[in-house]
């Protein structure tokens, strides 16, 4: 069985992701230490709240450098993908600058934050979305996203007010800035799909 | 998209019936119903919990916790949740959002500090509005059975402003009446506030959704009774929408 480390920073809501990863087939367990990492095959930074104090707990904790040169796969769910660039303009924070680019606050919205299902379309075709048909929905809720990347890459994107970067992935490293742990069966099958790549890298 | 949203009453560990609270009848469990809305399509789920016991407290954790582990679309908790340590144990039991609505009257800053623990995305500011004039409504609470003298468009303002991620937006005087949304109330909100607003009591047809998204603009619409009794299906009321031209998700 594939194991699964969850990264409890503090903000998010574990049961969420350890729910959906265990109704797909994997083991999970909650870290709060860099040690407790030992024996993952795959790695999961999940996330809901403000930017500054989850990458200031993540810091005081270790996980930065242990996020920085982990080679197997890491996922990163919604302000766990923004914490993968460089800056965000929420807070003004400094973050882990494992993917260039930097998140900025979602434009010309009608409401904000963007809460609810939205489209997603997928520019290039990656396995995080093999069997999940183009313009599905999934959950968002959030202020802020990716923007100007480099070094990685769009994979999904999506439409309130502009058009915003909905996963990306740099190599090993992919996240989403939808839950995908609260996406119904469309969410499931893309965390299954990730499973599928741990598997893989083990 | 607009989103439905699935309303379920819950007393001591209960889907529950009645009016005004009262004469209830057992509807079912929670997590069997939710789990039948969310494969019929429904977007969300909201636990209204009823029972503001001590005992009824534990069970309704012990509700969140198995919905959590069996449906995978977002849960909203609301009712009878008083201090930042009661909305703690709702989402550490898997709720993704928790309604707030009596406390943050006598307590606006319980708002605020809601949102510096936990994020705005999770503090629903639950406001019942009662309609006292023209463009007018007052905020209650009890059911609707006490006036508070607050103003709810300034009320739903003042949340925003102190951190609240979305307003759950109920008229009393439509609330069990099948008669519609208050749109006007809906769009007073709206001109207010740029938060999503999920528009609550009234729904009787899928017309009152369409013309709550429409004219009303609001971001979901949510019923509870005539989803539990049959006498619409969500996936009509979906359909109904999508063929109005209103965004939805048509596929569960």
């Amino acid at each position: 069985m594939t194991r699964i480390a969850v990264i409890d920073h503090g903000a998010g809501n574990m049961i969420s992701v350890t729910n959906a990863l265990e109704a797909v087939g994997a083991a999970t367990f909650v870290v709060t230490t860099p040690e407790d990492v030992d024996g993952a095959d795959g790695l999961l930074l999940p996330g809901v709240g403000a930017t500054a104090p989850a990458m200031s707990r993540l810091s005081q904790q270790g996980f930065d450098s242990v996020l920085k040169q982990w080679k197997r796969p890491l996922l990163g769910i919604c302000v766990g993908l923004q914490l993968f660039f460089e800056r965000s303009a929420e807070d003004d924070s400094r973050c882990l600058g494992i993917m260039g680019g930097e998140v900025t606050e979602l434009i010309n919205t009608p409401t904000l934050p963007h809460m609810g299902w939205n489209e997603v379309s997928y520019p290039v075709a990656d396995s995080l979305f093999r069997g999940i048909d183009e313009g599905s929905s999934f959950y968002f809720v959030h202020s802020y996203a990716p923007s100007g990347l480099s070094n990685a890459q769009s994979i999904a994107q999506s439409t309130h007010g502009g058009t915003f970067v909905a996963a990306a992935r740099r190599n090993n490293v992919v996240g989403t800035q939808f839950h995908p742990e609260r996406s119904g069966r469309n969410g499931l099958q893309l965390l299954s799909n990730w499973l599928e790549e741990v598997a893989l890298a083990c | 998209m607009t989103r439905v949203i699935s309303c379920l009453d819950v007393k001591d560990g209960r889907v529950v019936k009645g009016v005004n609270f009262e004469n209830l009848t057992d509807e079912g469990d929670p997590v069997e119903l939710a789990r039948r809305y969310a494969e019929e399509g429904a977007d969300e789920i909201v636990f209204l919990d009823i029972g503001a016991s001590p005992e009824g407290r534990g069970i309704m954790l012990d509700t969140i916790k198995r919905t959590a582990s069996e449906v995978f679309i977002p849960l909203t908790v609301a009712g009878g949740v008083r201090t930042v340590a009661d909305m703690r144990a709702a989402l550490r039991a898997g709720a993704d959002k928790v309604g707030i609505n009596t406390a943050a009257v006598t307590n606006p800053q319980l708002i605020a500090e809601c949102a510096q623990q936990f994020g705005s995305q999770c503090v629903v500011l639950s406001i019942d509005a009662l309609k006292v004039a023209d463009n007018q409504w007052e905020v209650v609470v009890n059911g609707g059975r006490t006036k508070t003298g607050f103003d709810a468009i300034e009320w739903a303002a003042e949340g925003a402003r102190l951190g609240a991620g979305e307003i759950l937006l109920t008229s009393i005087d439509r609330d069990g009446t099948k008669a519609g949304f208050d749109i006007a109330l809906l769009k007073a909100v709206r001109a207010a506030v740029s938060l999503p607003i999920v528009a609550s009591g009234g729904a009787g047809q899928a017309k009152h959704f369409i013309e709550a998204a429409q004219e009303g603009q609001a971001n979901a619409v949510l019923a509870a009774s005539i989803f539990h009794r049959g006498e619409l299906a969500i996936t009509s009321v979906k359909a109904a929408m999508a063929a109005a031209g209103v965004p939805v998700r048509t596929t569960p």
